[in-house]
């Protein structure tokens, strides 16, 4: 289980996080969602140890504090733009992060699967924006992480290496992995997503599963459901525990 | 073995894995390539117009006091912004910041220098200029080369790590760039010729220490021995740099100008949110 818990952040005087508590089940994949502004990517960071918070902890399934950087050994991380040195092949690349984890024996089942050996050999500058995000899932997947973190994964691939990118997702989240995701891409939120994390003005509105933001918001699709939420002034969760409860009821109606 | 229960090298080790590959890649790079030829276009043509060694090199003096720090600050920093988003994944790695940065650091550093000292010593090389007279001054004027690449990728890692804008960061280089390259020599001048009549030497040697290109300056000046050129100046300063001793000062006061930046930008770079 990863737990965040009181995660507060701002940034001079702008408060972006007012105190995140969520924590993430293993094999279960949870989207955050929101408007821009929300803090998504602010609480991103703080769990991949980029930002500090002000106050508050994340901590990783063994109990490790994610600011540790022996930690992160278990975070797998695909970024929104991926971006690698001009210069070096791909090859180059894989070779430099697998140093970094000289006890793991890397994971190539999603190179092959790829089909990027041939691609490996270039200078990262030649290959396609595509090719790039894929060598960037790779990188993500490559040493068997216990924390995945997407951030918008799929933009840029094509709808076949979409398609295997959703197929690795998933048999990461059947072997255990816990799976955070961002994206804009609703449909691709209703195809992954087993839960939701609903963020407005650095709270959490809503956590839970996809069945029970459905309901609460009694919506039959989850672009109605988002955009209930983004519409309805809800309470603030103080503490939600995705997985724990596949269907909880954590929506939370305004006071009046 | 999972990801979880591995064991992480050393802050050395992984400063190391991150310098060798960011060196390859800053050694590929064109503006790097192109820099070598440039100095060693000019070296070979100061050799051939100057006819001897030590002339060449008072000529070579001035362009590498002007080009070295351009390109280790402005191009440096402009490398630094662009690998922005990668150096973000790295810290995503089990990797602690303070190797990260000494490893982005040499890493950018070392190929500087070996491209400063290729294309500053290759003219005299191919040229067989390296006669007695020649030889140390070459020497020095390539530890002094090599002090200044470190100080301005210092000052570019600083300036990267202290403004995040890039745009802004890359007029803070220019400016920081032009300051010390051209503007406070103009403004020393000014103040001695305003205070001409008043003992101010010691005075301009503490201005001298306060700019490392310069500190540089002064140091290969004396040595090649043209202080006698700079008057009463020129005696203050060989008597201060002149000695053995006083190089030894000069090049450690150098060195401050490399540490106090880097420790600055590390100490920033630790700290800081990305």
């Amino acid at each position: 289980m990863i737990q965040i818990r009181s995660v507060q952040k701002r940034f001079g005087r702008l408060p972006v996080l007012r105190g995140i508590d969520l924590a993430l089940a293993p094999g279960r994949v949870t989207a955050i969602v929101g408007p821009n502004a929300a803090g998504k990517s602010t609480l991103i960071r703080c769990i991949l140890g980029l930002t500090q918070p002000d106050s508050g902890s994340i901590t990783l399934a063994d109990g490790r504090d994610v600011r540790l950087p022996a930690a992160r050994a278990a975070i797998g991380y695909m970024p929104q733009m991926p971006s690698f040195p001009d210069n070096l092949t791909g090859h180059e690349v894989l070779v430099m992060l697998d140093a970094l984890r000289p006890d793991v024996v890397p994971d190539n089942t999603l190179l092959e699967r790829f089909q990027l050996a041939g691609q490996l050999d270039k200078p990262v500058r030649t290959l396609s924006g595509g090719t790039r995000q894929k060598l960037s899932a790779v990188i993500a997947f490559r040493y068997r992480p216990s924390l995945l973190v997407l951030d918008e994964p799929t933009a840029g691939l094509d709808p076949l290496a979409a398609s295997v990118f959703k197929s690795a997702v998933m048999a990461a989240r059947d072997a255990g992995t816990t799976i955070l995701l961002t994206t804009h891409v609703v449909a691709e939120l209703a195809v992954l997503a087993d839960d939701v994390a609903f963020l407005l003005d650095g709270t959490i509105r809503f956590a839970g599963s996809v069945a029970a933001l459905l309901r609460e918001a009694d919506a039959t699709t989850l672009d109605e459901a988002l955009a209930t939420l983004m519409q309805s002034p809800l309470e603030a969760i103080p503490a939600a525990a995705l997985g724990a409860q596949a269907d909880i009821h954590v929506v939370k109606e305004a006071r009046a | 073995m999972t990801a979880a229960s591995m064991t992480v090298p050393g802050t050395a080790a992984l400063a190391r894995i991150i310098a060798v590959h960011q060196s390859r890649d800053v050694l590929r790079k064109r503006w790097v390539i192109a820099y070598a030829i440039v100095l060693a276009v000019t070296g070979d043509l100061l050799l051939r117009l100057a006819g001897s060694g030590p002339s060449a090199l008072v000529s070579l003096l001035n362009v590498v006091l002007l080009l070295v720090p351009l390109i280790a600050l402005i191009l440096g920093s402009a490398s630094l912004y662009s690998a922005r988003e990668f150096t973000e994944l790295l810290l995503a790695q089990p990797i602690p910041r303070r190797a990260l940065f000494i490893g982005l650091y040499l890493g950018l550093t070392l190929p500087l220098m070996g491209a400063t000292l290729a294309g500053i010593a290759l003219p005299f090389l191919l040229e067989r200029a390296l006669d007695p007279a020649t030889t140390p001054m070459l020497a020095l004027l390539l530890a002094v080369s090599i002090l200044l690449v470190g100080v301005f990728t210092a000052l570019a890692f600083l300036i990267t790590v202290a403004v995040r804008d890039r745009a802004r960061g890359l007029g803070v280089a220019i400016l920081a760039w032009l300051a010390l390259g051209i503007l406070y020599d103009g403004v020393v001048l000014a103040v001695a010729t305003v205070f001409r009549d008043w003992p101010i030497e010691r005075g301009m040697l503490a201005a001298m220490a306060l700019n490392p290109i310069d500190l540089a300056r002064t140091i290969l000046l004396l040595r090649l021995d043209v202080a006698a050129l700079m008057g009463y100046t020129g005696a203050v300063f060989r008597s201060a740099f002149g000695t053995t001793a006083g190089l030894l000062i000069a090049l450690s006061a150098l060195a401050a100008w490399i540490l106090v930046p880097w420790w600055l930008a590390a100490r920033s770079f630790d700290r800081r949110d990305f």
